[in-house]
């Protein structure tokens, strides 16, 4: 019998929701392991955003559930409201072309289909609903009320706590040198040339998971890519929703705690497997693009102090789609990672569903086909409404 | 001395019992306090209260503070608050 049921390698909000639902579920012992702290990664150097607007009825779909779980999670978790810090002063998505202003009008009947209720705003009634914008070169754009915010560091920080509470183990400063198996299943993983035993492992380690997958012979085509951000001073509640171009690539945000945060795609990402490679320094070049952006579209943003700029990386799939679920070749060992920028905000469905999936449950959504073996067969899942 | 009338961190306004609780809940590191208090996060960049509070932590944990964990170094410019308009202006 190994020492535990579940091990969990990954401490950003996947790891942490998947342990804490199973924990919910009464699933045994738990234990997580984070090489940093928990929220260290691609998590905590995220831009805060969730929103249903997307493209696809399965993302759609997805991100509903996420924000009505977004909704009820101070409560469930038992966290402050006031940490959580969820806003929903809605996404503002701005087209700059007629074909692009066409696709988001199209998007929008199939997100009504499924309950998300965006409206598709005229240049004037944007003007009219937010005078503080500059629209040279907007065409139209959709805006839906209960996208927003919520701060990925205390909602990470809030799932881990109740993750604990139920019993769930988190090692912190414990980095996971490769996953061990044996006669063909899972065995466990390795820590300090040591091996800790479990009956099942899921890899939640955001762009370092290919790597450690590695260690057993799998192959995951899922790399890190550099994505760059930065934060003003902050200020009085001046702006309310997020508004974002998907062709120009920026988003910005006024945070409840009243700093602005905002990114911009990069021109030509590198694509980074092997960890060694991960880069995140700060770039001079990032900060003249997103200033330009920033001031363009908001030019109240003109005399606003940057506070701090950073990088993260979006861990980043062929089709822009978490890659989730069992790994065949190695039974025991599971998946749940590549969230392309969308690693946070979908991360209370998807620890809800791995859950379901870890314990052989029936699937509540059905996120079969994010198996990491869509490529092979080349049934990608298409996702046009991706930033960057 | 009232750790409640203590400020710590000025731009965030982090009393050193704020800082304190939060080390109890097990944040025990520079890293984790910044991300729980947003202690470090406003203008100053964490140069006020950086060394107070990595002191704060090696006293707790009853270590030399160069044995306080710490990630990596990641320089996260600018060093000093300055505006948009300033880089906007560059980019030109």
């Amino acid at each position: 019998m190994s020492t535990y049921d579940i091990i969990i390698v990954g401490g950003g909000i996947t790891g942490v929701a998947t342990a804490y639902e199973l924990a919910k579920k009464k699933a045994g012992r738990i234990l997580l392991l984070e090489k940093e702290f928990v929220s260290a990664g691609s998590t905590g150097s995220c831009a805060a955003g969730i929103r249903a607007q997307f493209g696809t009825e399965f993302n759609i779909g997805l991100m509903k559930r996420s924000l009505d779980k977004f909704e009820h999670l101070a409560r469930e978790l038992d966290y402050p409201e006031d940490k959580i810090e969820l806003w929903q002063g809605g996404y503002l998505v701005l087209a700059y072309s007629e074909k692009e202003w066409e696709n988001l009008k199209s998007r929008v009947e199939v997100q009504h289909r499924l309950g998300i209720m965006t409206e598709i705003l005229t240049v004037e009634e944007i003007i009219a609903r937010f005078p503080q914008l500059n629209l040279n070169g907007v065409y139209g754009g959709t805006f839906h009320q209960r996208d927003g915010h919520a701060d990925p560091l205390h909602t990470t920080f809030a799932y881990a706590r109740a993750a604990r509470r139920l019993g769930v183990e988190i090692r912190e400063w414990t980095r996971v040198e490769g996953l061990v198996q044996e006669r063909g299943k899972i065995r466990g993983v390795k820590v300090n040339g040591e091996l800790i035993e479990g009956e099942k492992v899921l890899v939640a380690c955001g762009a370092w998971s290919s790597h450690l997958m590695k260690t057993v012979g799998v192959e995951i085509p899922l790399w890190g890519e550099k994505h760059e951000i930065l934060i003003t001073e902050p200020l009085e509640r001046a702006f309310a929703p997020m508004v974002i171009s998907f062709s120009i690539g920026y988003y910005i945000q006024q945070r409840p705690h009243g700093s602005f945060i905002m990114g911009i795609g990069p021109e030509n990402p590198a694509h980074w497997h092997d960890p060694r490679d991960f880069d995140f320094s700060p770039t001079w070049r990032f900060l003249e693009r997103m200033s330009q952006a920033a001031t363009s579209v908001l030019p109240m943003l003109k005399s606003v102090n940057i506070v701090r700029q950073w990088a993260g990386l979006y861990e980043m799939t062929p089709d822009a789609h978490h890659i989730l679920g069992p790994i065949d070749e190695v039974p025991g060992l599971y998946i749940a990672a590549g969230g392309s920028g969308h690693g946070f905000m979908f991360g209370p469905v998807v620890g809800e569903l791995m859950a379901e999936w870890i314990l052989g449950e029936t699937l509540s959504y059905d996120i079969t086909r994010l198996n990491y073996q869509r490529f092979q067969k080349g049934e990608l899942v298409r996702e046009p409404a991706v930033v960057g | 001395m009232d750790p409640k009338k203590v400020i710590i961190c000025r731009c965030e306004d982090i009393t050193l019992e704020d800082v304190r609780n939060a080390i109890k809940e097990g944040y025990t590191s520079w890293d984790q306090l910044k991300r729980v208090l947003r202690i470090g996060m406003g203008p100053c960049g964490g140069k006020t209260c950086r060394i107070l509070v990595l002191r704060e932590l090696a006293q707790h944990l009853n270590v030399p503070i160069d044995e306080v964990k710490t990630r990596p170094t990641v320089v996260r410019p600018p060093l000093r608050a300055t505006p948009l308009k300033v880089f906007a202006k560059e980019g030109k």
